[in-house]
């Protein structure tokens, strides 16, 4: 019969050592899927991978297309989620104090944060794929740009919101009409904050596969046309990986390492980035 | 008010409500010109919010609402029809918090001073300057115009807000417990800088600090519970108040 | 959040606006800032209604799709294991019950481990790991899902197949209860694969969320248990569970939408079958790898609005989900609010 006392600590004990574990467990994860990918992705990084094309099987090759493709649509996808994004943050922070808009929006943004991004794809596929009847560049990008558009709401709703209300009245007090409040002092005060949103949103569109799988689709020639199917990184790596062909699957080892480390390079940056400015409040 | 102090600003029968709650109670009071009169009470008491309803500050939000007249210069400021940024041109506020603008010490001033008027880049400087210099500050940042107005001290900061305000030549300065963030020192460069300023503008200041209200102030309201309870010039509040009620915050029976 | 006090004005066309305006006092000049005001929340609110209409868009899209299916299957679809390009005879029931199974299995996992890290995180580290640890932790988050994929397919698969699969078939395999479970060789794919992938994946995301909200809890909450002598486990369960049980609850189900949607970690592993079994050696097939894997390829209208009817099926699944956890997660956000 252990007393009271003993049995509580043991408890305590058991149940601090199991959390010990839990993140011993994490990491460990975390290290090996990183150590796994730098071991065959540096084994297939050359410089060859940043000057050729995607090969067919059997032979050499790189992913010069599929880079060039992923970078196209990641910059047409920010171009047009960003400023849909930036305008309905604003709107969430600066006039949504009430009707019913905008806790409805915000509600909804949140649902499409985290939404399946297969389920995008199929979206866009349903209302320009289908109707324009082939696979563009233009879709992959209008496909990102979906998934850009609520994390640039979240987060710059979210920097807006902490700019302090004095500061918004200090310049009310001066007569500034409401725009020039927001675009000239809100929006300038939480600027670091809104482009690590961004940046966040393109780390996201970085590494996502399905909403490219059928809209883009994916396409052996260098190609810049946005109007035809576009190579990307995701796709290839997809298409490579799961193929029997041994060069097919360097390549994509060498492709995965590329864009985690753009994902996590593009993390960092983010977050230095704000805690260089947060210590401005 | 006599003839050579005439009212700047006349309040009648001011009622305030935040919702429902009724936080200033008919209130009524002369602000006379070219002088500095207080407002003063225990927390809770209104005279913030007596405060911001001079400059309509409380339309920022949507459950605030106010019912009278405030009469300045004759005009009632509480008039739908009142254009509010005219109305804020012409009664500045400076706040609790010191609050730059995220620019440069140059663009903080010129900020509220381009909504208003057009000036060529030399006209531009010069009134920075004169802002500056009114609000004793130039001979400390002269040299450092183009750093962010974030990288002054706090004092300097609010004497930045306090320059801000004044860039854009207003005829009222409202200040609301504007040294209760600023040590000993700034405190008693901002309360010499009100003296200064008093001769070319109204100045009504909200203080926690009676002593405050005491050396600055020319007129000074007391106020309880949404009520001015008295109101008169300073000395005699101070030393002879009429009611008893005045007399036990003054002396510090309750706070 | 400045409201113009001119009248209250619902119509947008300036001229309009002008006609309807009381006369001004001759010493208040019209302040052009006012039109431009206006326009700038009206352009504003356009923007926010556009992500509201998005989801609208969306859902209306996926039901238009799915017509066909509909009116060919009806609601046997949700039941039907049947699976066949060629006679056109589609059913939902394996990949549902995949994308559950592989969510559940992840979860199982995911749940207790996050807690642990959280736990960790808030209560025992010290302060200089706390922030490097917690920055480590959302990096993870932040990992393409392919990469999860094609580790679980090249690395892990092999060695699950090498030595956890054999040991949980000669342990948890021989008991009668759970033995169907295990039936079948040892191939290293399948429907555990594939769950456990997904946990790995989703504990960073839970983990983080479930920091989040354990740091909302008031110190001098904390400090008054500890004042009566509790141990730190007796804290957290007492004190620090309770008070963020909805949060908790919030993070879980954000986990939860985020495996039921997962496409690519899952794709790799999980077999792609469309036979239905109680073992979890077995392959199976998941809604979004079905997708992934058949919608390029598929002809035939009735295919490729089936195919279209399972993707609705997951975002109402999702949606739900989803909306369940952003309720949950506000009422915490409410309570906070209140007690500060």
């Amino acid at each position: 019969m252990i007393d009271l006392y003993t049995r509580r600590r043991l408890i305590n004990r058991f149940n601090l050592t199991a959390s010990y574990f839990a993140v011993a467990f994490g990491l460990f994860w975390l290290f090996w899927i990183l150590f796994t990918l730098l071991k065959y992705g540096l084994g297939g990084i050359s410089l060859a991978m940043f000057t050729q094309m995607t090969p067919p099987p059997g032979s050499a090759g790189g992913l010069l297309n599929a880079i060039a493709g992923s970078l196209m649509m990641a910059a047409v996808g920010t171009l047009i989620g960003t400023p849909v994004g930036i305008l309905a943050g604003v709107y969430l922070a600066e006039f949504g104090n009430r009707g019913w808009l905008a806790p409805t929006t915000r509600f909804i943004n949140d649902i499409l944060l985290s939404a399946p991004s297969i389920v995008i794809g199929l979206f866009i596929y349903e209302v320009v794929v289908a109707s324009s009847r082939h696979f563009s560049g233009w879709a992959g990008a209008l496909a990102l740009s979906l998934i850009v558009i609520p994390v640039v709401v979240r987060t710059t709703e979210n920097m807006l919101r902490l700019v302090p209300d004095t500061m918004r009245e200090a310049a009310a007090a001066l007569g500034a009409p409401q725009t020039k409040v927001i675009m000239q002092i809100t929006l300038r005060a939480s600027r670091a904050g809104v482009i690590t949103g961004i940046l966040l949103a393109v780390a996201r569109i970085s590494g996502e596969t399905a909403p490219l799988l059928f809209t883009a689709l994916n396409n052996q020639f260098w190609s810049l046309n946005m109007n035809q199917p576009m190579a990307n990184l995701p796709v290839v790596i997809f298409q490579f990986a799961m193929s029997p062909y041994e060069d097919w699957h360097k390549l994509a080892w060498a492709g995965a390492l590329l864009i985690t480390a753009s994902v996590l390079g593009l993390n960092v940056l983010a977050r230095t980035l704000f805690h260089q400015k947060s210590s401005q409040y | 008010m006599t003839p050579d102090h005439p009212t700047k600003i006349n309040i009648r029968d001011l009622n305030f409500y935040y919702g429902k709650f009724h936080a200033l109670k008919n209130i009524n009071l002369e602000v006379a010109e070219h002088k500095v009169t207080a407002f003063i009470g225990p927390s809770g008491c209104g005279k913030s919010t007596l405060l911001r309803t001079l400059n309509r500050m409380y339309q920022l939000y949507p459950n605030q609402r106010a019912e009278g007249e405030i009469a300045l210069d004759g005009a009632n400021v509480l008039d739908p029809r009142q254009d509010l940024n005219m109305l804020r041109a012409k009664v500045g506020m400076v706040f609790q918090k010191p609050t730059p603008f995220p620019m440069s010490i140059f663009d903080n001033i010129a900020f509220g001073v381009k909504l208003y008027e057009n000036l060529g880049r030399r006209e531009m400087e010069e009134r920075v300057e004169w802002a500056l210099r009114k609000a004793a500050l130039w001979n400390e940042v002269k040299d450092i115009l183009p750093q962010s107005g974030n990288s002054l001290s706090g004092g300097q900061q609010q004497r930045l807000c306090i320059a801000r305000g004044i860039a854009v030549k207003p005829e009222v300065v409202l200040l609301d417990e504007p040294c209760s963030a600023l040590d000993p020192i700034s405190t008693a460069h901002i309360e010499e800088l009100i003296n200064e300023l008093k001769s070319e503008y109204t100045i009504v200041i909200v203080t926690h600090n009676m002593q405050q209200a005491a050396r600055v102030s020319d007129y000074t309201a007391y106020m309880y519970l949404g009520e001015l309870i008295e109101f008169g010039d300073t000395d005699t509040i101070f030393t002879t108040p009429a009611k008893k009620a005045t007399e036990d915050y003054i002396t510090g029976k309750f706070g | 959040m400045v409201e113009n006090t001119q009248t209250a004005v619902r119509i947008i066309d300036p001229a309009t606006i002008i006609s309807f305006m009381p006369k001004l006092s001759s010493n208040a000049p019209m302040n052009r800032g006012h039109l431009l005001d206006l326009a700038f929340r009206n352009v504003t609110r356009f923007f926010a209604f556009l992500v509201f209409a998005l989801l609208a868009g969306i859902i209306l899209s996926l039901v238009i799709g799915s017509m066909p299916a509909v009116r060919a299957f009806g609601l046997g679809f949700l039941f039907s294991a049947e699976w066949n390009p060629v006679t056109e005879k589609f059913g939902a029931l394996v990949p549902i019950v995949g994308t559950l199974a592989t969510s559940t299995i992840a979860l199982l996992i995911a749940i207790p481990v996050s807690f642990g890290i959280a736990l960790f995180l808030t209560e025992l580290a010290p302060a200089w790991l706390r922030r490097p640890l917690g920055t480590a932790i959302e990096l993870l988050a932040g990992i393409p899902s392919i990469i999860y994929g094609m580790w679980g397919l090249f690395v892990f698969a092999p060695i699950f197949s090498q030595t956890i699969q054999p040991m949980l078939k000669n342990t948890l395999g021989e008991t009668p209860l759970l033995a169907p479970l295990f039936e079948g060789a040892p191939m290293g794919i399948g429907m555990l694969s594939a769950g456990v992938i997904l946990a790995i994946m989703v504990i960073p995301f839970i983990a983080a969320v479930m920091r989040d909200v354990f740091e909302i809890v008031p110190p001098m909450l904390k400090e008054s248990a500890y004042g009566l002598g509790a141990t730190t486990w007796e804290v957290v369960w007492n004190v620090v569970l309770p008070y963020t049980k909805s949060g908790v609850i919030g993070s879980i189900m954000l986990g939860l939408g985020r495996a039921l949607g997962e496409t690519m970690a899952v794709t790799f592993v999980i077999g792609n079958a469309h036979k239905l079994s109680a073992s979890l050696f077995m392959p199976g097939n998941s809604i979004a790898s079905a997708l992934a894997n058949e919608f390029t390829e598929a002809d035939g209208e009735l295919y490729t609005s089936s195919l279209i009817e399972l993707g609705l099926i997951l975002f109402f699944i999702a949606f739900v989900v989803l909306a369940l956890s952003k309720l949950l997660l506000l009422q915490l956000g409410k309570r906070e609010g209140k007690s500060t």
